[in-house]
């Protein structure tokens, strides 16, 4: 069985580089052996000194670098927090201090204008008051004017109409009598004016 | 000779022939640009991470990407405990896609074209994935063979195929970026070849799909590196993770 095993082997191991060989004459180089062992050799040496250099040397440093960078970024990122929280704060504080002042600008202006309306009203109930005094005393002079010139009038119109029928007449009349009648008449004048 | 599309694959020596013993190790031009690579990721990483300022310059911040990048890969795919894989799957993605790029240098070698470098690299991960599965499982890492929720019925076949497929992730991880990376700079070189030979008149077609060729083939060369990182991350997590 193993003897067979064996043959088998070898059997397929001949028939291959048979047909690597006839592959190689029939122009493929890279099945020519002669330079095997020499790439073998040389790729073992750069490749193992690209390897060693590589992992000795050249890679830790970049993962150092990309290490530091990102601690840096974190730590830049913390502090930028930081002051963020910080103007946040004084953000606050500054708009606190607006809103403040805002509120004593209100209080002022509401002092100053209830002061304003208080001297406002003040003047203006003494002014009323004076406006008023001033048409009393000038209503009352026009009544008393009034009375005055309506019995001044009913007096003109007597003595004016004792006159003209002296004229006419010849003869004095009472006087006192053409006085009631023309008060007469100026009663009914008025009642009249009144009724219309 | 030139014309031959398997011409750039064409391996020779350069400087002396050097003899360790009976073997042979000269200095080749695949050797030149793997010091090439090596060197170019070593100047850059170097570069980027001399520095350290807060804001980083352009290769700072190419380097710190690319570490990112990989880092989360690892993590994506193999969880934290691969955690003190990542220096070693970090250069190899590295390597593999600087080898994938420099090939696409117009009469530069690439090395990723050849199945033995694959194969050695595909191997050792192969074999470190192994012992580490061994190492942290003991020999219950072969559990890995036997699924759970299988029929008993089913049980042998599937335990044959498991171990199957697990002998091949070496195979198959090699010669997916082996192949992909031949196949592409054969394919460019044809179209090249095609644009000689038809001239001003007819030549415009196979060097515009040259062009579209070269976008392709950078994608692929980044694609590949990154699938063969990625396929690394997935053995190592069932090394490390023991789902089955």
């Amino acid at each position: 069985m193993l003897k067979k095993i064996i043959i088998l082997v070898f059997v397929t191991c001949f028939a291959c580089f048979n047909t690597i060989f006839a592959a190689e004459s029939g122009g493929m180089p890279q099945l020519n052996p002669e330079f095997w062992i020499s790439q073998i050799f040389w790729l073992i040496i750069t490749f193992g000194i690209l390897f060693i250099v590589l992992t000795k040397v050249i890679l830790p440093k970049i993962s150092d670098n990309l290490e530091t960078r990102k601690s840096q970024i974190l730590e830049n990122i913390e502090t930028a927090d930081k002051q963020k929280e910080e103007s946040q704060k004084k953000i606050d504080e500054y708009e606190k201090i607006i809103l403040e002042s805002k509120i004593k600008a209100k209080n002022y202006f509401n002092d100053a204008r209830e002061k304003i309306l208080e001297d406002i009203n003040k003047k203006r109930a003494a002014l009323e008051k004076d406006i008023n005094e001033e048409i009393s005393s000038t209503e009352n002079e026009l009544s008393e004017f009034k009375k005055s010139s309506g019995e001044k009038v009913t007096k003109i119109a007597a003595e004016t109409s004792a006159e003209l029928i002296k004229e006419l007449i010849g003869e004095g009349v009472n006087s006192s009598s053409i006085a009631a009648i023309v008060e007469d008449q100026a009663k009914i004048n008025k009642e009249r004016k009144d009724v219309i | 000779m030139a014309s031959n599309p398997m011409y750039q694959f064409n391996v020779y020596r350069i400087g002396p022939e050097i003899k360790l013993g009976s073997v042979d190790i000269s200095f080749t031009n695949a050797s030149l640009f793997m010091v090439i690579s090596s060197l170019a990721i070593l100047i850059i990483f170097n570069l980027g991470a001399k520095k350290k300022t807060l804001i980083p310059d352009k290769l700072q911040l190419l380097s710190e990407l690319s570490y990112t990048f990989v880092a989360k890969m690892i993590s994506d795919t193999a969880g934290s405990k691969a955690k003190p894989y990542f220096s070693f799957i970090f250069s190899l993605f590295m390597f593999v896609l600087f080898c994938n790029m420099f090939g696409m240098i117009p009469y530069a070698f690439t090395v990723t074209s050849h199945i033995i470098v694959t194969f050695v690299l595909a191997a050792f991960i192969f074999i470190g994935v192994t012992i580490i599965g061994f190492m942290k499982h003991g020999l219950g890492y072969l559990k890995l063979f036997v699924p759970s929720g299988v029929p008993m019925v089913l049980l042998p076949l599937i335990v044959v195929i498991e171990i199957i497929s697990y002998l091949s992730r070496p195979i198959s991880l090699s010669v997916r970026l082996f192949a992909n990376m031949m196949a592409g700079h054969t394919m460019m070189k044809v179209f090249g070849g095609f644009v000689i030979s038809l001239g001003i008149v007819g030549g415009w077609l196979p060097l515009s799909f040259s062009v579209a060729l070269t976008g392709l083939e950078i994608l692929v060369a980044f694609l590949q590196a990154y699938v063969f990182a990625i396929l690394t991350c997935i053995y190592l997590n069932d090394a490390l993770n023991l789902h089955h």
